[in-house]
């Protein structure tokens, strides 16, 4: 046991306390890093700039959380009214392409999205004849690549909830003579909150850090938070800032992760009230 | 579900094909390519393994795969030896303050970015010399945090009673060890094994942070990245179908493993 937590503390607690203690100090003159204390860096988060690469990246990312989310749950629930036997193996198939390396992934779509790539074949083969339309490095790539990379995890979130669905409460609630699109709404969602929470906190999570979409899918021209990282200590060499950018970055991870939390805390109030409430 | 409409039953299929075609046409693509002689997308000219044969002459990828190998290998054995003595211990003890279960999941939920930055950071402090052995250091945070938490699972349903047996009957706690507790958890711990060294071949971002200048330590995801930033090539694509092969096989199995646990 000792071993494995001192490896932690050794290459995990210890370096991150270090990026933290980092945020707080100056860059020096050329590049190194100057020992005295400020807050300048987190400062400059805020500057409009960077504040502008924050709400970008939070665009897209939370576009490609909804997209996700949606076509995730709708696939999930799809998956959950199959026959019984065949869920497992939908399953499977659903995670399994997760299971692959994300830059292949993502490359498949430079595959398919570049100006001679399959789309574009496609659209020649129905009789187009106009320039290839660019679809590749645009902010629409960028989306795509994420919403393809994390969907997987989405699909697995939403089928736990709703597979764990009693099918009498939405057939208690057909009986009362609710529609079937009020039983969804009012039955069927909120019981499922849970996993649409964790499905979105992950993609928004893993999306804001990214790095690697946004520079193949986007060819550099979409700065992210990630990306804004990376320069800062592999091109700017500025690490207070990089650090500082890091520490955001941290907590909005943490920011996000709370209000799953709460949203989930409030799904299991709802559970209480659906099992002990008959006059609602 | 036999009282859902015929209709609501076909939208279900039809969105169900729909999500199914978006995950697997772009891959299958790839796939394809990667078996085509004239290697474009433009035309199909013909099935041919050419694209293979081209890699075996590639000493760049040649050796990230072998540095690859040699990462995925060293960090994977470290991890799961750490990462089963973890979770033994803290199964054992049964009282663990909420502190302890921070760090062990920490490494699972921090960005990879950050935690490349941290050990970037870190080593540059120490004035480490970076190379192979930092990447390993780097992998292993993680992938003693995966491997644990697979033989975590395990251990909730294990019967520490036997073990007491066991060391009523005479043996030594080594023994007690090697011939009751590790027999049971040994689907877990090489499941784990298997997540670990497919994690590690396939982690590009804390390798890239980690692995210091020069060529002499890019691994396969590295080289991956390089490759992809240049443009298409046949060569990528029969690559990638390798890669996917891999790590599609690997994880398989150590889901196959985890299901017969899940089973008993």
């Amino acid at each position: 046991m000792a071993p494995a937590l001192a490896w932690l503390a050794a290459l995990m607690v210890v370096p991150c306390a270090l990026v933290l203690a980092l945020a707080f100090f100056r860059r020096g003159i050329y590049g190194g890093i100057e020992y005295t204390f400020t807050l300048e860096n987190f400062g400059l988060v805020f500057d409009p700039l960077y504040a502008g690469i924050f709400l970008n990246s939070a665009r897209i990312a939370g576009t490609a959380t909804l997209i996700a989310v949606v076509i995730g749950y709708a696939a999930a629930y799809a998956i959950s009214a199959a026959p019984r036997r065949w869920q497992p193996v939908f399953l499977f198939f659903a995670v399994l392409p997760f299971w692959s390396n994300y830059l292949i992934r993502t490359y498949a779509w430079i595959v398919l999205l570049n100006r001679e790539g399959l789309i574009t074949q496609l659209l020649r083969w129905f009789g187009y004849t106009g320039e290839p339309p660019s679809m590749l490095y645009t902010e629409g790539a960028v989306i795509a690549g994420l919403v393809y990379n994390y969907l997987p995890f989405v699909i697995l979130a939403c089928y736990a909830p709703l597979s764990r669905l009693n099918p009498e409460l939405a057939e208690a609630s057909r009986d009362l003579g609710a529609s079937a699109a009020t039983t969804f709404r009012r039955v069927v969602l909120p019981l499922t909150v849970p996993g649409i929470a964790a499905g979105a906190v992950f993609v928004f999570v893993l999306s804001i850090g990214n790095f690697v979409t946004p520079a193949l899918l986007g060819g550099g021209r979409f700065q992210m938070i990630g990306n804004l990282v990376y320069d800062q200590f592999l091109t700017a060499n500025d690490w207070p800032f990089g650090a500082a950018l890091a520490m955001a970055l941290i907590a909005i991870m943490l920011l996000v992760l709370t209000a799953q939390a709460l949203a989930a805390n409030r799904a299991s109030g709802h559970v209480t009230q659906a099992g002990g409430n008959t006059d609602g | 579900m036999a009282e859902r409409s015929p209709g609501t039953r076909r939208t279900l299929w039809f969105v169900l094909s729909l999500v199914f075609a978006f995950l697997y046409i772009p891959i299958a693509v790839l796939v394809a390519l990667s078996f085509n002689e004239g290697g474009l997308p433009t035309a199909w000219s013909g099935f041919s393994l050419k694209w293979y044969a081209s890699l075996a002459g590639n000493s760049a990828i040649l050796s990230a795969a072998l540095n690859t190998l040699i990462v995925a290998l060293v960090s994977t054995a470290i991890a799961t030896l750490l990462g089963t003595l973890l979770a033994i211990g803290i199964e054992m003890r049964r009282q663990y303050g909420k502190a302890l279960e921070a760090l062990i999941f920490a490494p699972m939920i921090i960005p990879d970015i950050v935690l490349a930055i941290a050990l970037l950071s870190f080593f540059s402090m120490l004035n480490l010399t970076m190379g192979l052995h930092t990447i390993i250091l780097a992998h292993v945070v993680f992938n003693l945090a995966f491997v644990c938490s697979v033989v975590r699972a395990r251990l909730k349903s294990f019967d520490w009673s036997i073990v007491e047996a066991s060391a009523d009957l005479g043996a030594s706690a080594l023994t007690t060890f090697r011939r009751v507790t590790l027999p049971v958890i040994a689907p877990a711990v090489i499941a784990g094994a298997l997540l670990a060294f497919t994690l590690s071949v396939d982690e590009f971002i804390i390798a890239f942070f980690t692995a210091g200048a020069g060529r002499a330590s890019t691994t396969l995801p590295m080289q991956i990245y390089a490759m992809i930033r240049f443009g298409i090539t046949p060569e990528i694509n029969a690559l990638a179908t390798i890669v996917m092969a891999v790590s599609i096989t690997a994880l398989t199995l150590s889901q196959r493993l985890n299901r017969g646990i899940i089973g008993q």
